[in-house]
């Protein structure tokens, strides 16, 4: 019987989520002899004529990581959806938006003018941005076009399957992946991850007092963290509550706090929104001065609340930037 | 160019105990009020949810009123500020994503105030009018439309390819 075939892909993300798969270490070997890669272009040598001559579904499933924010991202999320049994959408951009979808603040004129002309280390003086298409000695160059919009993977095309983290552990890649070989996978449009929240893993639960009351917020990096004690009673904003679990708490473990990477549970639909609730609902002041002094303490919400799922989000960006890129307002 | 025939389209969310009595005050006293606002009641305004707000913005309402009792009137002694405190936080939020201030309003009005209820309606209301629609189902279609040629050159070539094969 022939090996089942695998692709991964990656779009708008940073390559953690490629290292994420490499991390599996020597569980590696066994994957690679278990399935065959038929597309990986980070690792491996093969080109898209070589996907589009592929008999559509022939590969069992694609492991798709990164945010779509270009037309060729969007035109592969397309190929490989048309080639592939399952579709997924692997870590937190591609399931979210991920990071890249902060970029859903601005518009796309604000960030090609920052980008090209402003950042401290640019020397442009002839303000030279990229163009989709270019004539050099008769020959016709041309590039991606770069839209106004980041999107999380489902919202270019269908998924079956999401993975989560920022990049997924290889506790749970390996997990989905040995669901898939063995056809064990849940109804489709399931995260693979347990569905409940963060704190339920972490090693500081029975530190969590019933009620936290705070008198202020601190930021990680100005204060001395107690390893032991529960972000929320030392005054630190930690997303737990309104995070789903399966990481097994590898930032709080490392004397770090949440910071929602792996998604809202599936009873939540947007995570943001429903930790702002959890957290400012237990503001102690009762006044609204004292109040919005308390709260001053998280001087980025959509930062905050949101890091990894602008896109996603109910609002999705920031809803007065223009579609058309190009005709600037900033 | 706005729709001519657009009337604002606000969401509120009353709370049994205070708010939503002054409204039905306001019913039996006769006192005629915007017809803008659709009234869901919950027992505390701090059931109130901040995706209950984000959510009926992203449907179509072109503002959010939330009514509760006012401060120390609770009849859950602190769900109101509750209330207040998120709604401080979520108003930073909206501002940071675009939505006016306007379009979002957190009122206390007690169970006797009906002509509060009735104010405080035609007033915002008529802000929101000046504001005019929000409609984000039409910008959420808006920003998907610089995908549509994409979609559909592939949706072509496939046909194209598909018609190959059978000939």
């Amino acid at each position: 019987m022939p090996k089942p075939k695998i692709a991964f892909y990656w779009c708008a993300s940073c390559g953690g989520c490629e290292e994420a798969v490499v991390d599996l270490a020597e569980d590696i070997l066994g994957v690679v002899e278990a399935v065959d890669i038929v597309f990986w272009p980070v690792a491996m040598d093969f080109k898209k004529k070589d996907v589009e001559a592929m008999p559509d579904q022939s590969i069992v499933a694609t492991l798709l990581n990164g945010a779509i924010r270009t037309s060729e991202q969007e035109e592969m999320a397309h190929l490989l959806r048309r080639k592939s049994q399952f579709l997924i959408a692997y870590g937190a951009c591609a399931q979210l938006g991920g990071i890249p979808s902060l970029a859903n603040q601005f518009s796309r004129e604000q960030l090609l003018r920052y980008v090209y002309e402003e950042t401290p280390t640019m020397v442009n003086d002839a303000k030279t941005r990229p163009q989709s298409t270019f004539q050099n000695n008769g020959h016709t160059v041309t590039l991606p076009e770069f839209r106004n919009v980041v999107r999380a993977l489902d919202q270019v095309v269908g998924v079956d399957y999401y993975i989560p983290g920022c990049p997924p552990t290889p506790k749970i890649t390996k997990a989905a992946v040995g669901a898939l070989l063995e056809g064990k996978l849940p109804p489709k449009g399931g995260v693979l991850a347990p569905d409940i929240a963060l704190c339920d893993q972490c090693p500081r639960k029975a530190t969590k007092p019933t009620n936290v009351s705070f008198t202020e917020f601190k930021r990680p990096h100005t204060t001395h963290l107690d390893p032991g004690k529960c972000f929320l009673t030392q005054s630190v904003v930690c997303m737990g509550p309104a995070t789903r679990g399966g990481c097994e708490a590898v930032c709080t473990r490392g004397n770090m706090p949440c910071s929602g990477c792996f998604g809202p549970t599936s009873r939540v639909r947007d995570q943001g929104a429903k930790m702002l609730s959890s957290l400012c609902a237990n503001v102690a002041s009762k006044d609204e001065g004292g109040i919005s002094g308390i709260l001053s303490g998280i001087p980025d919400p959509v930062g905050t609340f949101y890091r990894y799922g602008l896109a996603k989000s109910l609002l999705r960006r920031k809803v007065d930037l223009p579609t058309d890129g190009d005709r600037a307002k900033s | 160019m706005p729709d001519p025939n657009w009337q604002p389209r606000i969401v509120a969310f009353f709370c049994n105990w205070c708010t939503y009595t002054a409204a039905d005050l306001a019913g039996v006293s006769r006192l005629k009020y915007a017809p803008n606002v659709r009234v869901i009641r919950l027992m505390c305004s701090g059931r109130v949810d901040p995706q209950f707000i984000l959510d009926a913005l992203a449907r179509g309402a072109d503002g959010v009123l939330i009514g509760g009792c006012h401060i120390g009137d609770c009849h859950y002694v602190e769900g109101n500020l509750k209330t207040l405190r998120r709604f401080q936080m979520l108003k930073r939020l909206l501002h940071d994503l675009g939505i006016e201030d306007q379009r979002v309003r957190l009122e206390w009005i007690s169970a006797s105030e009906g002509e509060r209820v009735k104010m405080v309606i035609n007033e915002m209301v008529e802000q929101v009018r000046t504001l005019g629609p929000l409609n984000l189902p039409k910008r959420f279609a808006d920003w998907d439309r610089e995908m549509t040629s994409l979609e559909e050159s592939i949706r072509e070539k496939e046909r194209e390819e598909a018609e190959v094969v059978h000939a």
